[in-house]
């Protein structure tokens, strides 16, 4: 009986081989099989968990809603938002991934850390809360909480809150869309309403919005209050691409 | 300004005595008939997968545009090349083409109308192409739907923008010619060679450019860096970069088709490559390409020549990268620097980090990055980029430090280099 024997002395071997490789694989740390681990990448700069770091200028993105924060991967890696470290590092990753990074760091909620300290003059500030609660009718411009939530912690699914942010960041975000360097998918209503704002609007609203303190639990809201006051193609996660 | 007015001379001057005294670079095949077909959809579906094995998509699509609309640029020293519109569109694509035009641009660098096309369409590698996969090719493309997207015009500086110089440049560094195979070898090694130098373009990157962007074939795949893009490609045939003449088959495989391997994970342009292209490549071709690289014959290591740095520098140096390495690196390297492979690569004995030139573990630790998501490795795990939070000093230190520890041996890295690559484009 060669064959069986033949056939015998291989699967010896086989198994053999195996756990040889299987005691080699074992003597090796072995890396954590989590998506907490493989996205060291984001934690870096954006802080543990997301909750952003006291460098002043990485946003938080613990707990912003999972759409919106896909939305924003998508548009680094289409070039519609403009960091070239970020484009750099999404480029080449499938859709399904970075919906799964999304969705990971939406479902983290870390504390915030209390505001920073406003350098603003109470009448700057009182206009500032003017704008983000009731907007300006006469320039056509809405409330931010009409979008953004009536407690202006964002909308489910990709609307996001806009407390807690630094406000270095909140500075270069109106900057960006004022000069086209930040854009959403069309129609691109964050870019509509910077271009109705003046220096002024938007220094008195980023104070207020800087001032804030998070409430406790703050989450996005599950649906929106009412008809938003613009068409806007970013309230809903984009469609896969590439 | 004088060097670069006398370079443009020189370099005029070479150009026209090419066209004047070099014969024209032509071939009897681009008048090369098609073989009929009698199965269009096994056509056009080979096609769709020539396409992949070349990446044409990925210079044919511009970042968030339409696949294939073109309007990527290309950037390179001579000024930006802008890719052209592949989709069926009439006006503004390929939809006015005929398979003998499309043959021609790709067996002779020509465009429709007779112009010649700019070599940063890799046409030197896409002349190897036989005209039953270029027919193919066009099959697919012509499946494509219409993209109106006008062609953008090249942004090239003086004397580069006339065309008619290229007739000087093709004399001196084109040869046209589908890939013979070699009678000596079985049909796997031809198949690898004839995917790494054709539709591949495996040397568009690792082979130097010398000042008029030409490739020296006695150099062939021995490395180089990549004109603008400030990354070094390393030499397929040199054991002291990434000849692969050591290497396991498998990992070779592992690492094309998939992103990562035991060895090594790809980085920088290398990722769009493997993402755009090789991960859809049939196993199969993928170990043939591999076969042929690996039987590349192998150039001796480059004699030692770390250069000497005094002692004192040498330990502070080492000191520091020590301390940062042990803090920001050893979690995922390890202390051995055996890495968790292949999640995280072996840092000992790997040597994309200990070639002469430092750039890429410059950028590596500058950039981070993920390995590409690949059918393989879809949920790949990432390097965080470190620039925000090391200086120059402190990333030449533990870029010196990864390049000479556990058995590594390279020179060490001045915070000047640092700076250079900083703000390198990486896009």
């Amino acid at each position: 009986m060669p064959a069986l024997f033949l056939a015998r002395f291989a699967a010896i071997l086989i198994a053999a081989s195996t756990a040889a490789a299987f005691a080699a694989d074992s003597a090796l740390p072995k890396v954590a099989d989590t998506i907490a681990e493989r996205v060291r990448a984001c934690t870096v700069c954006h802080g543990k968990e997301g909750r952003a770091t006291s460098d002043g200028y990485y946003p938080r993105i613990a707990g912003k809603p999972a759409g919106y924060l896909y939305n924003q991967l998508a548009n680094f890696r289409d070039g519609r938002r403009r960091n070239a470290t970020m484009t750099y590092l999404v480029t080449n990753l499938p859709d399904a991934y970075l919906r799964e990074i999304a969705a990971y760091f939406a479902a983290q909620h870390p504390p915030y850390p209390p505001p920073q300290a406003a350098s603003t003059t109470p009448e700057m500030l009182e206009r500032g809360r003017q704008l983000a609660t009731h907007g300006d009718a006469a320039k056509n411009i809405p409330a931010c909480t009409a979008c953004h939530g009536s407690a202006l912690t964002g909308v489910a699914p990709a609307i996001p809150g806009l407390l807690g942010l630094p406000r270095d960041y909140l500075i270069s975000q109106f900057g960006a869309w004022q000069i086209s360097a930040r854009q959403a998918a069309a129609p691109d209503c964050m870019a509509e309403i910077t271009r109705r704002l003046s220096a002024d609007d938007v220094s008195t609203v980023i104070a207020y919005l800087a001032a804030q303190p998070v409430p406790a639990n703050a989450a996005p809201a599950a649906s929106a209050a009412g008809k938003l006051p613009l068409d806007c193609g970013s309230a809903t996660p984009q469609r896969s691409a590439r | 300004m004088k060097r670069a007015m006398i370079f443009i001379l020189i370099a005029s001057l070479i150009l026209v005595f090419g066209v004047v005294l070099l014969p024209p670079a032509d071939d009897p095949d681009e008048v090369k008939r098609s073989v009929p077909v009698t199965n269009v959809e096994a056509q056009i579906a080979l096609g769709k997968y020539l396409a992949l094995a070349g990446n044409c998509a990925g210079c044919h699509t511009a970042r968030g545009g339409a696949p294939y609309a073109g309007g990527r640029a290309i950037e390179t020293p001579f000024g930006s090349v802008y890719s052209s519109n592949l989709t069926s569109d009439l006006k503004t694509g390929l939809g006015s083409w005929a398979p003998e035009n499309f043959w021609r641009a790709l067996h002779n660098g020509k465009s429709k109308d007779g112009s010649l096309l700019y070599p940063a369409f890799p046409y030197p590698n896409y002349t190897r192409v036989t005209r039953a996969d270029a027919d193919a090719l066009f099959a697919y493309l012509r499946t494509l739907a219409p993209v109106s997207q006008a062609n953008r015009e090249h942004a090239l500086k003086f004397p580069y923008n006339n065309r008619l110089l290229l007739a000087g440049w093709r004399a001196l560094y084109f040869k046209p010619g589908v890939y013979k195979p070699d009678a000596g070898r079985d049909t796997e090694w031809n198949r690898g060679a004839y995917l790494v130098q054709g539709l591949g373009h495996c040397n568009a990157c690792h082979t130097g450019r010398d000042a008029l962007g030409g490739t020296n074939i006695k150099s062939d795949l021995a490395g180089g860096m990549i004109p603008m893009l400030n990354w070094y490609a390393p030499s397929l045939t040199s054991d002291a970069e990434a000849g692969l003449g050591n290497w396991e088959t498998q990992h070779i495989v592992d690492l094309l088709k998939t992103g990562v391997s035991a060895r090594g994970a790809v980085f920088g342009p290398m990722s769009e490559v493997v993402y755009m292209s090789l991960q859809h490549l049939a196993a199969s071709d993928v170990a043939a390409m591999a076969g042929y690289l690996k039987s590349l014959p192998q150039t001796a290591a480059a004699a030692d020549s770390v250069p000497p740095v005094a002692k004192q520098e040498a330990g502070r140096v080492m000191a520091l990268g020590a301390k940062l390495y042990d803090k920001h690196c050893v979690d995922c390297h390890g202390a051995t620097g055996a890495g968790m492979p292949p999640a995280y690569p072996p840092l000992a004995a790997n040597r994309a980090l200990t070639m002469r030139s430092a750039v890429n573990p410059i950028r590596m630790v500058l950039n981070g990055g993920f390995a590409p998501g690949t059918a393989g490795n879809p949920r790949p795990y990432g390097m965080p980029p470190f620039r925000p939070l090391l200086n120059d000093d402190e990333v030449a230190a533990v870029v010196s430090y990864i390049r000479n520890s556990w058995g590594n041996r390279a020179g060490l890295v001045s915070p000047i280099e640092v700076d250079r690559y900083r703000s390198a484009p990486l896009d």
